[in-house]
């Protein structure tokens, strides 16, 4: 039987689409089923991120911080205010830094449950994703003790904290992990080890570490394709060189190493050496200590400029910030990971079907606010 | 390797097409270089045994002032032996001679595309330069200092910025 030839045909994915994770819109070039081009369209949800912080004072800026990467937005917010604070030479009290700690690791939880949640529901698995907002919730409920918000936090400033945790956080967050380890056999069993999940994700949209480096993919997915590098253990940050942990690495357990499901899988363990962290976090936390106590009255960096980096849930969040010694910023520039990690879709869909290319996608874990800034 | 190694190493191999090395003013100490020979510094860079930078980390487009030459600074890292190095070149507010790193660095693809989008610079030898977060018909590059928006877009009145 001869092939059958048809033509190549155009398939726009999104804006409006539930897999697109946000207003994006891929356009694929299609034969029958299999894609032979993807070209992300993005800018959908730009709010001129940039532009605003080049008209705003520095404590100013780092609300709009978080409200790029809203599913990690107290990592965003921790990158910012450590690129001040090294421009200002702030040294920060202990107890500041612990809490912080802290709260970047749990945000990396909320933020991996999303990720793995949503992957699942990609590929049609529903039950595992309300498995995941549910945990997300304890954490989103930690949040709002300490913050009083839920979402877009405001609670990492330069210098310091908003505020102290309040009473009672201590202990509610020893309960979490408590009930979290559990939680995680639970997702193993559930999505990780499922036999149809294995299938649609396994050996698909192989990322080999070459490809991965030259595109500048970070964190998770850079990891799953074997690349042992963690900012957190390259180039230590905060008080990371203080705690024991692993750095998960993509294995190819099911596949090849690179694929989707390694994607996934190092989340998952990721998730568990996050609530390592902060469980060693919490007993080493100095009970003395006031979070204000560093917060410059006037935030005046001197002339000059830094390239400041920090290991956010999706990656490399690098801030580039540059200060003529005035109050307000001369540029900030935000490198976010979900932006050249998406950049690799092409490379890595290329050749396969449409419904490989949504999974693909989702083991990526974008953030389109992030992406379009 | 440091970066004063490293720009010594520069020097020794492109002379007078490396202009200064900043280290006051920058806690990430960086090499001018003219712009017209980014694409051989890039590739040397990249494939030299001694040196391996083979993972762009950042590309961000500057301007200091609405007056002087726009800049652009380029972040490098080295996965292999773990030093980093930062390259700034500067290029005239209009008619830009930036060679394009796209085809040595995939990052340098879309990053490049934003500066020319929020920057107006025009990069030689890009594979495919057009607007990256902005629509294709938006008027004028916003990030730069002299930039003033346009009254409507497509009918629609554009808010004032200060």
């Amino acid at each position: 039987m001869g092939r059958l030839h048809a033509e190549e045909m155009i398939l726009n994915m999104g804006p409006q689409h539930p897999s697109t994770h946000g207003v994006l819109r891929l356009k694929l070039r299609t034969d029958g089923e299999i894609v032979s081009h993807i070209e992300p369209v993005i800018g959908y949800l730009h709010r001129s991120f940039e532009k605003h912080a080049e008209n705003l004072e520095y404590q100013q800026v780092t609300p709009f911080c978080g409200r790029c990467d809203y599913l990690a937005a107290m990592g965003s917010e921790h990158g910012y205010a450590m690129a001040v604070e090294k421009m200002m030479g702030i040294e920060l009290p202990e107890r500041v830094e612990y809490l912080r700690v802290i709260f970047a690791e749990l945000q990396r939880i909320a933020s991996h449950l999303v990720a793995v949640g949503t992957f699942g529901l990609d590929v049609g698995a529903i039950t595992p994703f309300i498995y995941c907002f549910r945990e997300r919730e304890l954490i989103l409920d930690l949040f709002e003790m300490a913050s009083g918000a839920r979402l877009l936090y405001n609670y990492i400033w330069i210098g310091g904290l908003a505020h102290d945790i309040p009473p009672g956080f201590v202990e509610k967050t020893y309960e979490f992990l408590d009930n979290f380890d559990t939680r995680v056999a639970e997702y193993n069993q559930i999505l990780t080890g499922n036999k149809i999940f294995i299938e649609r994700a396994a050996d698909i949209g192989v990322m080999t570490p070459e490809v991965a480096i030259n595109y500048g993919v970070t964190g998770p997915s850079l990891r799953a394709s074997g690349v042992n590098i963690d900012i957190r253990r390259t180039q230590p940050y905060s008080i990371y060189d203080r705690f024991d942990f692993d750095v998960p690495l993509g294995e190819g357990a099911q596949g090849t190493v690179g694929d989707s499901w390694d994607r996934y899988y190092v989340r998952v363990r990721e998730m568990e050496e996050s609530a390592r962290i902060i469980r060693q976090a919490l007993d080493q936390l100095p009970v003395e200590g006031d979070v204000k106590s560093a917060i410059p009255r006037r935030i005046r960096p001197p002339k000059g400029e830094i390239y400041s980096r920090s290991e956010n849930a999706r990656g490399e969040l690098g801030y580039y910030v540059v200060s003529n010694g005035k109050n307000v910023p001369l540029r900030v520039k935000m490198r976010s990971p979900a932006f050249s990690n998406l950049s690799v879709i092409n490379e890595i869909g290329q050749g396969w079907m449409i419904s490989d290319v949504i999974a693909i996608l989702g083991s990526l874990d974008i953030v389109l606010g992030e992406i379009d800034r | 390797m440091t970066e004063q190694e490293i720009y010594a190493d520069l020097t020794a191999e492109f002379g007078d097409k490396i202009i200064e090395f900043v280290v006051e003013e920058t806690l990430n100490p960086t090499v001018v270089v003219k712009a017209d020979s980014l694409a051989d510094i890039c590739t040397y860079l990249k494939d030299t045994e001694a040196l391996q930078f083979d993972s762009l980390m950042n590309l961000a487009g500057h301007d200091s002032d609405g007056v002087s030459d726009l800049s652009v600074i380029y972040h490098f890292h080295s996965t292999f032996l773990d030093h980093y190095i930062t390259l700034k070149i500067f290029t005239p507010r209009e008619d830009s001679t930036v060679d394009s790193v796209a085809n040595i660095y995939r990052t340098a693809d879309w990053h490049e595309r934003e500066a020319w989008d929020l920057y107006g610079i025009k990069f030689n030898g890009h594979p495919d330069l057009k607007r990256i977060l902005l629509e294709e018909d938006w008027e004028g590059h916003p990030l730069k200092k002299d930039y003033v928006a346009a009254e409507f877009y497509r009918g629609m009145r554009i808010a004032k910025v200060k």
